[in-house]
């Protein structure tokens, strides 16, 4: 397909879906043939040890890393074409939270707002709206640099929330966050799978994942393996799962 | 979103950043004043300066003081990784070089403001004798310095030792705009001026710009690609 000059409503997506992804850093191989397909309305867990390659996953679908192999299609278009315009309906959690310490929360909010073209008066409302949702609105107009980890964590995922992205690919979500507010990203991520997106998030928190993941992708080595299903907890089958494939 | 519209928000959200911090502007002052000083006391003897010094000591204060701003152009972006949530934003990537740039130069040339009347005090540099043709000159000279400089600073802020790294690439690639902008200067401040040979060093700057400004913004995108 032709790129044509179209703005991001044009470019939205039901089902993104990899095929023998993989991506090489030098000799090292962090990705070796995965493929996924992941559809609207879905939380996908994305599980395994450190250096599995769940992050290096996470970068392809956001496309800011070029897969060396393979190819990622979200709908029936791919990042290499539509690059910068696909971007406009994906949001991001990184292990680093992308925000700026010296600005305000308000204004880490407008600014990644007004980057992703959002108009002034909805992008004023969605920011009163994700300052709420972060607990934040009585801090909105102080220096993120003040705030503790897990006021950034929330504060960071409403950025990545805040042009209401199809494809939602959270890196450790749960990083730094008290009991409550472990509550509320897990009934904001099925908040988001009620409105239809694609949501996926790596995490080491199996019990927390269990709660919520429609399914789960693990990661050894660059490679997929299948986590058996069963009665038994979550954590159990994984091990078992990693331990095998080790 | 334009091009342009995005280089400004990212311009307008790094002033705003060092104005709240004011680490860059305090270091850049800071040093260019100590070196201005040292000048001062090895090239102004008996009350006469060195013949045509107050070029080289202009332009050289000027380069220093920019490379320490380059380095943490990016370095800050690199803190909370917010380069990459700007490589994520659905921009095009020559608008983040822009930005870039273009925040760097308001800084550089508020180091200027500062520098050039102090070149004039303490060197008894005539900086009034042809106002524009030195500001052109000051301009096309720092801003091909700051365009091949952002570029670098990009490219090399995943290596370790960028801090080393950065110099000792920057410094020869960008010798002609060092020297346009310097000799372009000197034929202003001579004795003898030769306001002729300035403007063709101008005219040369102008080139250099625009051959460093296209080079640039072609290769950003590729050389910020993981």
């Amino acid at each position: 397909m032709t790129r044509p000059h179209h703005g991001a409503s044009d470019c939205d997506f039901d089902v993104v879906a990899a095929v023998e992804v993989s991506r090489h850093y030098g000799r090292r191989r962090a990705l070796a043939g995965v493929t996924g397909q992941w559809t609207a309305g879905t939380i996908t867990g994305l599980f395994g040890p450190n250096g599995a390659g769940k992050s290096t996953l996470l970068g392809v679908l956001s496309t800011l890393l070029r897969p060396s192999g393979g190819t990622v299609r979200y709908g029936d278009r791919d990042a290499r074409a539509w690059g910068d315009i696909l971007r406009s309906r994906i949001g991001v959690l990184g292990h680093d939270l992308f925000l700026y310490p010296e600005l305000t929360a308000r204004e880490n909010l407008i600014f990644f707002g007004r980057l992703y073209g959002m108009a002034p008066a909805h992008l004023e409302r969605s920011v009163e709206t994700a300052l709420k949702r972060a607990g934040l609105a009585a801090r909105a107009d102080d220096r993120v640099g003040s705030f503790s980890r897990g006021m950034r964590q929330r504060l960071a995922a409403e950025r990545a929330l805040l042009h209401g992205p199809r494809l939602v690919l959270f890196d450790e979500p749960f990083t730094g966050l008290d009991d409550a507010s472990v509550e509320r990203m897990i009934a904001r991520l099925r908040e988001l799978r009620e409105q239809g997106a694609i949501v996926l998030a790596a995490t080491h928190d199996l019990e927390i994942a269990e709660q919520f993941v429609d399914g789960g992708l693990c990661l050894q080595g660059g490679r997929i393996v299948t986590i058996p299903p069963g009665p038994e907890p979550l954590r159990a089958r994984y091990r078992r799962a990693v331990e095998e494939a080790a | 979103m334009g091009v342009l519209q995005a280089a400004w928000l990212i311009a307008r959200k790094d002033l705003t950043v060092e104005l709240r911090s004011r680490e860059l502007i305090y270091t850049a002052v800071f040093f260019a004043l100590s070196c201005l000083l040292v000048f001062a006391f090895a090239f102004v003897g008996e009350r006469t300066v060195v013949e045509n010094a107050p070029a080289g000591i202009l332009w050289v204060t000027t380069i220093f003081a920019a490379s320490l701003a380059l380095g943490r152009t990016f370095e800050r972006e690199r803190q909370a990784d917010t380069l990459r949530a700007l490589l994520l934003a659905p921009i095009e990537r020559p608008s983040i070089y822009l930005g870039k740039l273009l925040s760097l130069l308001i800084l550089l040339f508020g180091i200027q403001v500062v520098v050039v009347p102090l070149v004039g005090l303490l060197f008894g540099a005539p900086i009034f004798r042809a106002p524009l043709l030195l500001g052109g000159l000051l301009l096309l000279g720092t801003v091909g310095f700051a365009a091949v400089g952002t570029l670098f600073a990009a490219m090399l802020q995943r290596a370790s030792s960028r801090d080393v790294l950065l110099p000792v690439v920057l410094y020869p690639v960008t010798l002609p705009a060092i020297l346009g902008g310097m000799q372009g200067t000197l034929w202003v401040l001579a004795a003898e001026p030769n306001y002729e040979l300035a403007r063709t060093w101008l005219a040369m700057l102008v080139f250099f710009d625009a051959v460093f400004l296209t080079l640039a913004l072609w290769t950003f995108a590729p050389v910020t690609s993981e």
